[in-house]
């Protein structure tokens, strides 16, 4: 298939529609206000005939995704930082009800109103659970337009697989950025009532098939809530042993190993490349689900034979810097290299740093 | 002529939680009834609220789905969009919508939502023990009003029919009550109507229906009917707010 040129968030909107969604609500705010827009059109086209529908809000816009993912259709919405914690009361009934749908968070820089440019500090929100309980989201990071159009097709499946909401991390550089990009075949989702036996899709009480549908994320119940819990935990634990993916890039000489993700990932890279060329030898660990995160293979690249340091930069103060010191555990150093809300580190930034450990060694 | 009272097959056979003397359980008798008699039992989704209808789940024998507080109308929307041949309605008390829920309601009946509300006045928070509601009644005593509502200090109570009857996207408003049997009849009239408008693919339609919690007012069964009829329907007057189907 020919490759296209494609701003970011509308590939966004583009491949979820491909992969059978058909139901977006939203909220405007930047910087990821192209995504319903993109939608607004598109849905109405005659070969999605879909559902775009502009909500009163961030909160309304989640709680519209909760109505159509207890039908058991594909449905979405996405917003920006601000946004996405006014939806963390909606996204925790979510997983409590158990309801399959995905989360577009084009992060900006908070906290508070903050910037409009891209950002990178909702790792905790995202990952370590942004509303109340225990609870987790499927977290893609993606570091290009076509790992986002990627992450989409996953994000869906998983999120039905696993009766679970799933979360795309991108930031206001992907949705912005135009690149060429390959985009899968549009299809469509039906929804099999056989397969969702928990959707609402209709149940005659005088003449009984299947199941009465009781959707709720109200567990009174000490009892109830620990079956509940139980059943979470579980599924969290299959998704930690089978659905973790990363990028491992340049690693067969490397001395310094550096964690990054997202956009920050992109930076380093061109780091990395133009150090190759003077023969200095740099790594990369990229995670691309950052739930569930790659602890393993984080361990495995920092211990690796020849490794002699780790880097974690990111575009906030230190917060994936935690999973990466869980996941090394103390058996190699690590340093930090990063900043808050907008501000972007740089190749020189990051080449200076590098530089200044090699030295060190 | 004989008349057997039959119990419905839309309702459950759970027992229900409610105190004696609550409105509630009236009211899911009146909607499933109202369902039964539209015959569309079998492609129907109710939405609770949080209150102390939370638990209608167990109680109404369709699809059902439980929205977070206040949140009723945008999920009850989502399901609509996805489902335009259901029959779909919210379940909510006053707290629930007219406090909390304020934006999703105004916003569904202005988007002329084709979904149904019926909305259980009881001027009270009932599950959480009796705190002040924004249809709490001036001078009316609850936990967080111990001295009364001061109409000053917290405002008057809002009258949600009245405010949404302005909306061009409601199409059928109307309030009753559940103070003498003639009052539940036309309750259940309106809320028939409603869902029949919205078979029709009509509008946004709302009942509001006055009940009582005789268990946060502190009174008897009786008496919170008396209570009912001498003070809440001379601040929430019955009737048809708006009925475009009659215009
Ligand atoms: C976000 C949120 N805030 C507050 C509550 C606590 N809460 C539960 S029920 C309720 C009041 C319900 O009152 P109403 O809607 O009038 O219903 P009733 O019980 O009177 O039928 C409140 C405040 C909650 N569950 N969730
Ligand atoms: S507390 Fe009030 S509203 Fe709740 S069940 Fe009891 S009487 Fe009914
Ligand atoms: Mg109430």
């Amino acid at each position: 298939m020919a490759k296209k040129l494609m701003k970011g968030s509308e590939a966004i909107a583009e491949a979820a529609i491909r992969n059978g969604c058909r139901f977006f609500f939203g909220y405007p705010i930047t910087p990821q206000t192209e995504i319903p827009e993109y939608f607004s059109e598109r849905m109405f086209e005659e070969d999605v005939n879909g559902c775009f529908l502009q909500a009163e809000s961030e909160v309304s816009a989640i709680n519209m995704v909760y109505g159509a993912a207890t039908t058991g259709v594909r449905a979405m919405t996405s917003s920006s930082s601000p946004g996405i914690s006014l939806k963390q009361e909606g996204i925790s009934s979510l997983c409590a009800a158990e309801l399959p749908c995905v989360i577009v968070n084009v992060m900006r820089g908070g906290p508070g109103i903050g910037s409009i440019q891209a950002g990178q500090g909702d790792y905790y929100q995202a990952v370590k659970g942004g509303g109340h309980g225990d609870y987790h989201l499927i977290v893609f990071a993606p570091s290009s337009v076509q790992e986002a159009i990627d992450c989409m097709g996953k994000a869906f499946d998983l999120a039905d697989k696993y009766r679970t909401p799933a979360m795309i991390c991108a930031d206001g550089i992907i949705a912005q950025m135009m690149e060429p990009v390959e985009l899968p075949e549009i299809r469509d989702y039906k929804v099999d009532p056989a397969k969702k036996p928990w959707a609402a899709t209709g149940y005659d009480c005088k003449n009984p098939v299947g199941q009465r549908a009781d959707v709720t994320s109200l567990y009174v119940e000490t009892e109830e809530l620990d079956v509940l819990h139980e059943r979470l935990q579980g599924t969290y634990k299959v998704i930690e042993a089978n659905e973790v993916q990363y990028e491992a890039y340049n690693m067969e000489k490397a001395e310094i190993v550096v964690t990054a993700f997202g956009t920050v990932a992109r930076i380093a890279k061109s780091v990395i490349d133009e150090l190759e060329g003077q023969g200095i030898h740099v790594g990369m660990l990229r995670p691309i689900t950052l739930w569930p995160f790659p602890y393993e293979a984080v361990h495995k690249a920092a211990t690796q034979p020849g490794v002699k340091a780790v880097l974690d930069v990111e575009m906030n103060a230190g917060q994936m810097l935690d999973d990466v010191k869980i996941a090394i555990n103390g058996a190699q150093k690590i340093e930090f290299l990063g900043h808050c809300g907008s501000h972007l580190p740089t190749v020189e930034e990051i080449k200076a740093k590098i530089l200044a450990m090699k030295e060190g060694m | 002529m004989a008349v057997e009272y039959k119990a419905t097959q839309l309702l459950t056979e759970k027992p229900r939680h409610y105190c004696p003397g609550c409105g509630h359980g009236i009211i899911h008798r009146l909607v499933a009834e109202a369902i039964e008699e539209l015959d569309v039992h079998g492609d129907v989704v109710g939405i609770s609220p949080v209150g102390c209808s939370v638990f209608a789940n167990n109680y109404f024998n369709f699809d059902m789905v439980n929205a977070l507080h206040g949140r009723a109308p945008a999920v009850g929307t989502g399901i609509k969009r996805a489902k335009p041949d259901s029959l779909v309605f919210t379940y909510q008390g006053d707290g629930d919508l007219a406090s909390i829920g304020a934006a999703e309601v105004v916003h569904a009946a202005m988007r002329g939502e084709k979904i149904s509300t019926v909305f259980v006045n009881n001027a009270i928070y009932g599950m959480t023990g009796g705190q002040m509601a924004p249809t709490t009644l001036v001078g009316q005593k609850t936990t967080t009003s111990p001295n009364g509502r001061d109409a000053d200090w917290c405002g008057s109570p809002i009258r949600i029919c009245e405010m949404l009857s302005t909306l061009e996207g409601t199409y059928y408003v109307e309030r009753v009550a559940l103070d003498s049997p003639g009052h539940i009849n036309q309750a259940k009239k309106a809320i028939k109507k409603a869902f029949q408008y919205q078979m029709e693919g009509k509008g946004y339609c709302l009942v509001e229906v006055l009940s009582t919690c005789p268990t946060n007012w502190s009174m008897s069964p009786v008496e919170s009917m008396d209570w009912l009829k001498e003070n809440m329907i001379p601040y929430y007057p019955l009737g048809v707010f708006k009925d475009k189907g009659a215009e």
